[in-house]
């Protein structure tokens, strides 16, 4: 595959890059993609002919080749590197016909790096409604590079940029060596002396970026600011005066390829739907209501519509689990399939719907170019907190998964306010919660209860521990704003994209893209720790687990055959290695109501927190009565006695308590890794651990107490 | 004391003359804010923070204390 000509997409954001993508590469792609959230590269293959395959790149969306933050800097650390195993062959820009200039100014960039260059134009329709007829050809001519229009989100115009790749990929002919702006030849000499032989543009890309360029070691990083000193050359004020100069070029280019129709109609500016919309969305009053709104529906509609699968799912576990038991000669190996290993996976499918769900949510809000309004009416409000209004995207990813959320605070311009975003969105409750909220609540808020008649009780509980968590978590931040007291810029210029109706395909792309990389990733380890914990609770030191059965024999004799087996069961579990852990941490959890079957689910939840309810299922089955009524984990749980009271084990003030310790504790092994990997250091991480941890033992100590 | 785009209010026109900081004019001028562009004022958020300008056929948005570095002359 690596013999494959590489083919780089480049482009303004919101300028069809994605779509594009989706439309060349269909399901051939590699990395999974959070919505919201542009990782990373992404790669995919393109069938150019049926025997001719190219590799798509696609790079975050970016306005000038200069990186104003860390996300940007993965585009010149590519373009600017021809030994980065990378490295493309050639670009295809995707420019917006609707602003049409700001748009050439990164295809005139990438096209001076020496990177042979295709011009794809995208929403010709869009400029044409405004009254923009771009003469393509002409422009095609004057940029001497093939242009190709294309409508990304229809797919149209494909064939014509597959013929305008060929073609560039066949010539190899990248255009224009002369600088935007010419610099001494002895500078560039001195560059190429030092550096290597370059394209003049890709030196001094190299003199003005080496700091964000990871080609370069320190030294060599020393090399390039003595040559600035030496031949005073201001990186600053180079840029700026490179970018009026493109500007120049490309106004005159524009003016000849493109027909104003409003000029010659004197006609008035139109009004445009984004106009109208935005009248509501960024009202100053109904701008908030309408948003938390959404959020409301959003939160309804998961906890409603995805409770039919949800059902189904675990019902059809438990069915087939019976079955499996029915049929198959009970041993050891019948155990490990059936409480092991299927329990595990279903606790694993049973999630499905509901992270559908919110991924569906989330990815609809930033197809349609809501996401940047919100960034707008927050800004003012999470500066005050030490945040800034691009956190709301890490903040509301982190409500689908916490990893690709910090991932996505690479956008966020000033450190201190990325620091602090990367703190707190762990706060935020993830998809890996959401199973053990749902378990939780349906144990102690009442299913049929509704509030004034409308909404579900169960529904607004959850509602009310997603908002705990953001609160928590902007909380949080203010307290981390007064701690850590560096003056930093940051600065919050951004464009709000023009609205648009959501793409269906891709929004179940990267709905696709993201379950399966939830059932997969973290399938993996419930699964792994679903086994060791099936292993861990059906053996103990040495014969002690034989010893068991005889001993409840002898005490009981006058039981039922049933009974005695499930008492000869619990008493298995609590013997077992898992249960002296269990017994083991007991002091510690006492305090918050939790015993030794919750003392062994916590610890298995260290280090992924999904893993609680497959752990519950598993301890339960082997500790519980087995029969068909009784088969759900939810069912299970509520016949749960406690052994002090006699009364339900699972009451408002333990639920509660777990609730609370699960919304707030860090535990999960990725979040931590990816702190560190973004931070490059370990002592955030540690903080995060330490702080999220000691708030969620003070919290769940707290409500425990006062509930009970 | 010239004018800067935070001083204008929503709906007025003004026409870009300059900027006052070197850092912020990258951005701001790749974002298509050029010297002689005209823009207009069209969203405040709430607390009048931050703003929303149009410029060349498309929105954009920048603190108040960012407007502040653009010096603008009204139309």
């Amino acid at each position: 595959m690596s013999k494959l000509p590489k083919i780089a997409l480049i482009g303004n954001p919101n300028a069809g890059k994605s779509s594009l993508f989706n439309s060349l590469t269909g399901l051939n792609q590699k990395t999974g993609n959070f919505p919201g959230v542009t990782m990373d590269k992404h790669t995919g293959i393109w069938e150019l002919e049926p025997n001719s395959k190219v590799e798509v790149l696609d790079l975050p969306g970016i306005y000038s080749i200069y990186p104003k933050s860390i996300d940007e800097e993965l585009v010149i650390n590519i373009l600017g590197n021809p030994s980065h195993p990378d490295y493309p062959d050639m670009a295809i820009v995707v420019a917006d016909a609707s602003n049409l200039k700001r748009n050439l100014l990164l295809f005139s960039q990438v096209r001076d790096l020496g990177i042979p260059t295709v011009l794809a134009l995208n929403m010709v329709d869009v400029a044409e409604s405004q009254g923009f007829v771009i003469n393509s050809i002409k422009l095609a001519r004057e940029l001497s590079i093939e242009v190709a229009e294309i409508n990304a989100k229809k797919g149209i115009g494909v064939n014509g940029l597959r013929l305008a790749v060929e073609k560039t990929l066949k010539n190899r002919y990248a255009s224009n060596d002369a600088l935007p702006l010419p610099v001494g030849d002895d500078l560039l000499a001195d560059i190429t002396a030092q550096f290597g032989e370059a394209d003049p543009y890709r030196s001094l890309l190299w003199l003005m970026e080496h700091d964000r360029m990871k080609m370069f070691s320190n030294e060599q990083r020393m090399g390039f600011d003595r040559l600035q000193a030496k031949h005073r050359f201001d990186s600053k004020s180079y840029k700026t005066s490179e970018t009026v100069k493109r500007y120049e070029a490309l106004s005159e280019i524009v003016e000849r390829c493109v027909i104003n129709l409003n000029r010659q109609w004197d006609a008035p500016p139109v009004k445009t739907m984004t106009d109208r919309l935005d009248k509501f969305f960024l009202h100053p009053v109904g701008g908030y209501l309408i948003f938390l709104g959404i959020l409301f529906l959003m939160f309804q509609a998961v906890f409603t519509w995805a409770a039919y699968p949800m059902d189904a799912i675990d019902g059809g576990v438990a069915q087939l689990n019976d079955y499996l038991k029915g049929i198959l000669p009970a041993s050891a190996l019948t155990g490990l399939l059936t409480d092991g290993l299927i329990a595990g996976i279903g606790g694993v499918l049973i999630f499905v719907p509901q992270i559908a769900f919110l991924f569906f949510f989330i990815s609809m809000l930033e197809e349609t170019g809501y996401m940047s309004r919100v960034m707008f009416i927050m800004d003012k409000l999470m500066r005050r907190f030490g945040l800034n209004g691009k956190s709301v995207v890490p903040l509301m990813s982190g409500v689908a998964c916490a990893v690709p959320a910090i991932m996505s605070t690479r956008s966020i311009g000033s450190w201190k306010d990325r620091l602090i975003t990367i703190m707190v969105t762990p706060l935020m409750s993830c998809s890996a919660r959401l199973p053990i909220y749902t378990v939780l609540i349906a144990l102690v808020v009442p299913e049929k209860s509704t509030l004034f008649g409308m909404f579900n009780l169960q529904g607004l509980a959850l509602f009310g521990l997603y908002l705990l968590g953001f609160f928590m978590a902007i909380l949080s931040a203010w307290v981390m704003k007064q701690v850590l007291q560096v003056k930093e810029k940051s600065y919050f210029i951004m464009e709000l994209p023009t609205y648009k109706g959501p793409r269906f395909k891709h929004m179940a792309l990267s709905i696709y893209n993201s379950v399966q990389a939830f059932v997969f990733e973290a399938g993996k380890i419930i699964v792994a720790i679903s086994i060791v914990l099936w292993v861990l609770a059906s053996y103990g030191p040495g014969d002690s687990l034989a010893l068991v059965e005889q001993s409840v024999r002898q005490a009981n004799p006058t039981l039922s055959e049933t009974a005695l087996a499930n008492k000869v069961a619990a008493e298995k579990l609590e013997q077992s290695y898992a249960g002296h852990f269990g017994h083991f941490i007991e002091p510690v959890i006492k305090p918050l109501g939790y015993d030794w079957k919750i003392g062994i689910a916590l610890i298995t939840s260290f280090a992924a927190r999904e893993v609680f309810v497959g752990t519950m299922s598993t301890i339960y089955s082997l500790g519980g009565e087995v029969d068909d009524e009784n088969a759900t984990i939810k069912n299970r749980m509520r016949a749960e006695i406690n052994p002090a009271t006699g009364k339900p084990l699972y009451d408002a003030a333990l639920g509660f308590s777990l609730l609370i310790f699960y919304a707030f504790a860090m535990q999960c092994m990725s979040t931590l890794a990816t702190t560190y990997r973004e931070t490059k250091s370990w002592k955030y991480p540690t903080i995060q651990f330490l702080y999220m941890t000691a708030l969620a033992y003070l919290s769940a100590f707290i409500v425990y107490q006062v509930l009970s | 004391m010239s004018v800067t785009l935070a001083d204008l209010k929503v709906g007025e026109q003004a026409e870009i003359i300059g900027f006052t900081d070197e850092l912020l004019s990258l951005k701001l001028l790749e974002m298509g804010c050029l010297p002689g562009t005209v823009i207009e004022l069209t969203h405040q958020a709430p607390f009048g923070d931050p703003i929303a300008i149009k410029v060349s056929g498309y929105t954009l948005s920048m603190r108040k204390e960012e407007a502040a570095t653009i010096q603008v002359k009204t139309l």
